[in-house]
């Protein structure tokens, strides 16, 4: 059936678009969509908040089922949603509200380098880089685990990897959670889920993951950028990845556990994606176990990753790391579920928040930002595609209101990659990219093509409408000059 | 008749697989899916792997039978270039796959799926034709 979304969305303001309770049976709290009008033609067309309105029936959901203006169709929730669920009153978790890529991404590492002390030597880094960090299909690193270390790498994820040498301790105090989501059981991860993540720890994967060095092109807010030692000319380096094939199998393992539990919990389900089961179910918490194991894994890959990156720019600029300035900004998750304590009607309580291609962003003096943060809030890193741009934001007190304290996670793509590919037929993209600047190397035949800049949506109007809309503040923007893909 | 169509979607990718029977689109299905991986003029069919598997009703049998054969691609590496299913109903399968280790030097891999979804998940006969939609996230 086609829907007029015209007439269904109720305009809130420029920014906010609500579906109202009244649009299906079955809504439990309205949806919210932010977005400009630009941006919801797009999302109208893809009749993407049909998504929205179907996560709104969930056990246990409260205030609204949300959706940032990058959101585009998933499975089960859209990506680029988010869902808070009251754990005591019967809320539920699914594992289609997180995403088959638990803890996919995105880490920034600052330097004290500029454009010309790499300028000579940035094809050298690039191939470095490339050489150094395995990526690709099914790539498998340089790293395999015993039965023990894993277990150990899904207990304690960024500390396994740091102990193991793979980093610094301040590493640790600035990614989300401290690289280690409570909270974790290796029991719960199938023995599946255990073979696929044996030989993959420390690969950037396929897709959209990527690895760039990047410039600062502008600072928006010159305190915030202080605070998180950015200023504009700087060499950055973003690490996008995820938890990789272990991710991927916890994720189908439990959809299809929950598929088969969900009627005896009295649950109906609209979509079969949105399989869940009550938080405080056997289902729901071996999920929830298995789940931050699988972040846990993906912090400490990221970590590793990390490693090899400051090791490959100490090899080819001939400098130490102490000499480089090169310190971790921040590392944030855009899929993962989390229990954390927000205000809801007056009353603080606890919920799970399903963050599904959205990234959370507390604002100054929440106790869960770093204490060196704690001025101006916590960062939020938003990769963008290839050829434009990617963001650093800082979170905000009207964030910590509306939105769980989340915000959006990227670009948002627009074009099917077959689409993508057809769009790119006969054009030579490393070639183009290559006029406006930029090195790009991919393992995939058909990456680049896939991932070309087209694609996506415009990652500076997404971010510019949180902004207004008060969700997230500016801080930084960082323009690509290289970039490693699988 | 065709085995699988491509299928767009935005963010994902997914197939449209035909038929004769149940068997036959389970079959093609399979193929489709290998099809998004790499290229399979080239797999070999040298290696032969018993599949058997279960599910809820039909459309956990086909999620099931799917990511049964993703697990051997991920985790052992294998490329799947033939299907064959002995005996089905509703809920069980036993069948068999041929094919072989992914050698880099002969074998293109282009793009990696990590699961395999309920998303607009469709099994549907019409006119003695049976046809799978199925969608991978990718």
């Amino acid at each position: 059936m086609e829907r007029d979304w015209r007439v269904i969305l109720e305009r809130v303001d420029d920014y906010r678009w609500k579906i109202p309770m009244s649009f299906m049976k079955g809504m439990k709290v309205p949806g919210l969509i932010y977005a400009d009008e630009r941006l919801l033609g797009h999302i109208r067309e893809e009749n993407t908040p049909i998504q929205v309105a179907n996560v709104s029936t969930l056990p246990g959901i409260v205030k609204y089922s949300l959706a940032m203006p990058d959101i585009h169709w998933g499975y089960g929730l859209p990506i680029g949603g988010v869902a808070a669920t009251d754990i005591e009153k019967g809320g539920i978790v699914s594992p289609g509200g997180v995403g088959s890529d638990i803890n996919c991404g995105v880490r920034l590492v600052r330097t004290d380098l500029r454009m010309s002390d790499i300028k000579d030597k940035l094809e050298r880094l690039t191939a470095g880089l490339f050489r150094n960090i395995p990526c690709g299909l099914g790539s498998e690193g340089k790293i395999v685990l015993s039965p023990q270390d894993e277990r150990e790498v899904l207990r304690n994820g960024c500390k396994w990897a740091v102990k193991k040498g793979y980093g610094k301790e301040e590493d640790i105090l600035h990614t989300e959670e401290g690289g280690s989501l409570p909270g974790a059981d290796p029991d719960k991860v199938s023995q599946r889920a255990f073979e696929r993540g044996r030989k993959q720890l420390g690969t950037l994967g396929s897709g959209n993951h990527f690895l760039e060095i990047q410039e600062v092109e502008e600072i928006y807010d010159e305190k915030a950028a202080s605070v998180f030692g950015l200023f504009k000319g700087q060499i950055t380096v973003m690490i996008h990845s995820g938890s990789r094939g272990l991710g991927y199998q916890v994720c189908e393992d439990y959809v299809r556990i929950m598929s088969g539990v969900y009627s005896r919990y009295g649950i109906t389900l609209v979509d079969r994606q949105l399989a869940c089961a009550p938080f405080h179910s056997k289902e729901g918490r071996d999920y929830f176990s298995a789940m931050a194991a699988a972040a846990n894994y993906a912090w400490a890959n990221r970590q590793c990753i990390m490693h090899w990156t400051r090791e490959t720019f100490e090899e080819i600029l001939g400098m130490n790391s102490k000499e480089l300035g090169m310190k971790l900004v921040y590392d944030v998750a855009h899929n993962i579920g989390k229990l954390e304590e927000h205000v809801v009607e007056g009353k603080v309580i606890k919920l799970c928040v399903h963050r599904k291609g959205a990234t959370r962003a507390f604002p100054a003096n929440h106790p869960d930002v770093p204490v060196d943060y704690k001025e101006v809030g916590q960062p939020v890193i938003v990769p963008g595609d290839m050829g434009t741009a990617s963001y650093v934001l800082v979170g905000t007190d009207l964030g910590m209101e509306e939105t769980f304290g989340s915000t959006c996670h990227g670009a948002g793509r627009v074009m099917s990659r077959a689409k993508a590919k057809e769009v790119a037929r006969g054009r030579n993209l490393i070639h183009e990219l290559k006029e406006k600047g930029l090195i790009v190397k991919a393992k995939g035949r058909d990456t680049i093509a896939e991932e070309m800049p087209e694609a996506y949506k415009d990652v500076s109007q997404v971010v510019h409408v949180l902004h207004e809309a008060g969700i997230s503040k500016k801080v930084a923007k960082m323009h690509p000059l290289a970039v490693v893909k699988g | 008749m065709k085995r699988f169509e491509l299928l767009d979607h935005t963010a994902d990718t997914g197939i449209i697989a035909y038929g004769r029977d149940l068997k036959d689109v389970f079959c093609n299905a399979a193929y489709g899916m290998f099809s998004i991986i790499a290229d399979l003029r080239l797999v070999k069919g040298t290696k032969e792997i018993d599949i058997a598997v279960s599910g809820l009703d039909l459309y956990g049998l086909l999620v099931a039978w799917l990511s049964e054969l993703l697990y051997y691609q991920s985790v052992k590496n294998i490329l799947f270039s033939q299907f064959n299913i002995d005996e089905m109903d509703e809920k069980r399968l036993k069948g068999r796959a041929y094919g072989e280790v992914c050698d880099k030097t002969r074998h293109e891999l282009k793009t990696e799926i990590k699961t395999v979804t309920y998303h607009q998940l469709k099994i549907e006969e019409i006119r003695g034709i049976w046809r799978i939609q199925v969608i991978f996230d990718i």
